[in-house]
């Protein structure tokens, strides 16, 4: 500490951004409260995909039927169908009766020289395996069922209302709390606001971006898991392109929240200011769940910069959105994203060292002087 | 040398800083003093730059104060804040690291600042969980951790036990010898007479009176003196151009002009033996009475 080294030259704004981003990301990891959080979050999503599928009887078992061996070569071989031998009619009639198997297939009369045996009712997928049905061509194959358009889209809006709040709310939280322990003072002292904003978006985006990642690994690891690899073949591209839209997207939300903190010093104040971007969170949500089978209201909302990260993906994920559709609404989201942030640099630099009465938005817009 | 030009500001319609000049001298502690709402706190956020100032101008060594440079400024604000759940070192090296430091460089300089200022034992702790006076120790370190050129410090000493106190002096001393500008405010006079060099005092947003402290006292104070005698000194009432504050049989303690005093001195010692004869210095209290007798606020300043 004697001898006197040579000063150091200050950080870039790039680099001051950076290391404001790594702390906010560090300090975050550690606490308890982040990783009992994700864990529930991630448990929760493998929970719901592997109820759902037990729900939706994927999963049922096959259905016990015996087969008299001379006519074992008439049923083809199907899933759902857990096949024994017998020796005679007889012996397949017992088996029904006793309830070792649902149904029994023996030699008989009709077209295939066969007969089924069950005590009230056939099970529907032996007489599915043994129905000669004509060639089915799917003309749209990409729309789904209604209950899995309806999970979907639910999913998609959920995963980026509850980050978005999450996280806006960390970030706001975090942006109070350096005005109220006056820190921001020692930390404007090195670095520019902008860089204190900008490190502060990076920092939480990253995570909101790596935990909404982690949700779409873990479903994926669900969906295959429990074998309905099918309904990923249709949301996979949906999905990528949701990961883009939600970085876009959360970015413009944390430049909200931050700003909006910015204009209070008290932590009990936050919740007033931060009406406004929870709003903007949740209609957008709202809208897109209650109005996911009104085409014009989805076509309308996937282009507003708010609700565009889960009504774009839910549209794609419906194929209803031209291959240009999701680029045109990335650049309209783009473009407003930076607008928000310059305006948001501009509040969180004015405001950010203005202590005591919650400060004004248009005081702080207008006022050249406004510090 | 740190230089204040004409620096105004107001918030709203209440004019805070009036026309604020002082120097911060390279190697001198500066003790900025003044009662509650005085601008002291406005006129340090200004130097920092995280207030802009609406006239004036803050230079260093003759040239106005560019974004890079207030980066080499030490700062410790009024209210203390440091994030509280970080570690001691890990929050010192993040604040070194943003002021340019690498890894390295930054956590040798956190752990060196660390055991400097006492706190080691502490060093793996959250802030959060330190007593109030090594809270205050940590946020000197988080003033000093990035080896400022310049340190502009509000109300250092105030919760400091006194053993803090004298290593936080010692740790200002330091600085100021490397050869920085130290500038401190204190509601402790009796801390900033000892240890200031210059003095800055302002009162109602403007400076009544800067100077060395000499300079101060010789100015500002009553010229006073004491004296013990072995007679009574009860003819000092009678002596003209004497103004008796004290008298207790042969010790006296009276205000007169200087030669006046060295009259006193003759006709004592005409009249026995003396024991004792001290001209007293004004105490920084008296001095900032003196200075801000128009002061509304004064009663609120802790003597």
């Amino acid at each position: 500490m004697n001898a006197r080294p040579p000063a150091p030259t200050p950080p870039s704004l790039g680099r001051a951004a950076l290391l404001v981003a790594e702390r906010e990301i560090t300090s975050q990891v550690r606490t308890k409260s982040f990783l009992i959080s994700t864990a529930i979050l991630l448990v929760g999503v493998l929970a719901a995909i592997v109820v759902s599928s037990v729900m939706s009887g994927r999963d049922v078992e096959d259905v016990p039927v015996a087969v008299v061996t001379s006519v074992a070569g008439v049923l083809p071989t199907t899933d759902g169908l857990a096949t024994s031998d017998v020796a005679d009619r007889d012996a397949a009639e017992q088996a029904v009766r006793d309830g070792d198997v649902d149904a029994a297939v023996v030699p008989g009369s009709g077209p295939l020289d066969v007969e089924v045996l069950a005590m009230d009712s056939a099970p529907q997928v032996l007489m599915d395996a043994l129905t000669v049905a004509p060639e089915v061509e799917l003309l749209d194959p990409a729309a789904a069922d209604e209950g899995v358009r309806y999970i979907v889209t639910f999913a998609f809006g959920l995963v980026f209302m509850m980050s978005a709040i999450g996280f806006g709310s960390t970030i706001a939280q975090n942006t109070v709390t350096e005005k109220q322990t006056r820190i921001v003072e020692i930390l404007l002292s090195a670095v520019p606001a902008r860089a204190l904003l900008a490190g502060k978006i990076l920092g939480n985006s990253a995570l909101a971006l790596g935990q909404t990642a982690a949700i779409a690994a873990v479903s994926v690891l669900g969906l295959v898991v429990t074998g309905q690899d099918d309904l990923l073949t249709m949301i996979g591209t949906p999905v990528v392109w949701f990961v883009v839209f939600f970085a876009v997207g959360f970015v413009l939300l944390a430049a909200v929240f931050a700003a909006s903190a910015s204009l209070v010093s008290r932590i009990e104040d936050t919740g007033v200011v931060l009406q406004p971007a929870i709003w903007l969170t949740m209609i957008p949500y709202f809208v897109v769940v209650f109005f996911s089978d009104n085409a014009p209201v989805l076509t309308a909302t996937s282009y507003v910069p708010f609700s565009a990260p889960v009504a774009m993906p839910v549209r794609l994920f419906l194929g209803d959105a031209a291959w240009w559709e999701p680029l045109v609404s990335l650049a309209l989201l783009t473009v407003s994203c930076l607008v928000v942030i310059a305006i948001a640099a501009r509040i969180y630099e004015r405001s950010v060292l203005r202590m005591g009465a919650r400060v004004r938005v248009r005081e702080v817009l207008a006022g050249a002087d406004a510090d | 040398m740190l230089e204040l030009h004409g620096i105004s500001r107001s918030f709203g319609d209440r004019l805070v800083l009036d026309d604020v000049s002082f120097t911060v001298g390279r190697g001198r502690l500066t003790g900025f003093v003044g009662g509650n709402g005085a601008g002291k706190t406005t006129t340090m956020r200004i130097i920092l730059g995280v207030l802009a100032p609406h006239a004036g101008t803050v230079t260093v060594d003759g040239r106005p104060v560019a974004g890079a440079q207030r980066a080499r400024f030490g700062y410790m604000p009024e209210e203390r804040g440091l994030y509280p759940k970080m570690q001691l070192v890990e929050h010192l090296t993040y604040l070194a690291r943003l002021h340019g430091f690498d890894r390295e460089g930054a956590t040798g300089r956190a752990e060196a600042l660390v055991e400097r200022l006492g706190l080691t034992p502490r060093a793996k702790d959250p802030v959060e969980s330190l007593s109030l006076g090594n809270q205050q120790r940590a946020q000197i370190a988080a003033a000093l951790v990035h080896d400022p050129d310049v340190l502009v410090l509000d109300e250092p000493f105030s919760g400091l036990d006194p053993m803090a106190v004298e290593v936080v002096q010692g740790v200002l001393a330091e600085r100021a010898a490397q050869g920085a500008p130290v500038l401190f405010s204190s509601h402790q006079l009796d801390v900033v007479e000892r240890l200031c060099d210059d003095l800055v005092i302002i009162a109602g947003g403007k400076v009544r009176a800067a100077g060395t402290r000499e300079d101060l006292r010789r100015e500002h104070g009553r010229a006073r003196h004491e004296i013990v005698a072995e007679g009574d000194m009860g003819w000092l009432r009678d002596v003209p151009d004497v103004r008796v504050d004290e008298l207790a049989g042969g010790s006296a303690v009276f205000e007169a002009p200087a030669d006046v005093a060295q009259h006193v001195l003759g006709a004592a010692l005409a009249r026995g033996p003396v024991r004792a004869f001290t001209p007293l210095r004004p105490s920084l209290a008296e001095i900032f009475r003196d200075v801000v007798t128009d002061e509304p606020e004064l009663e609120e300043v802790a003597l």
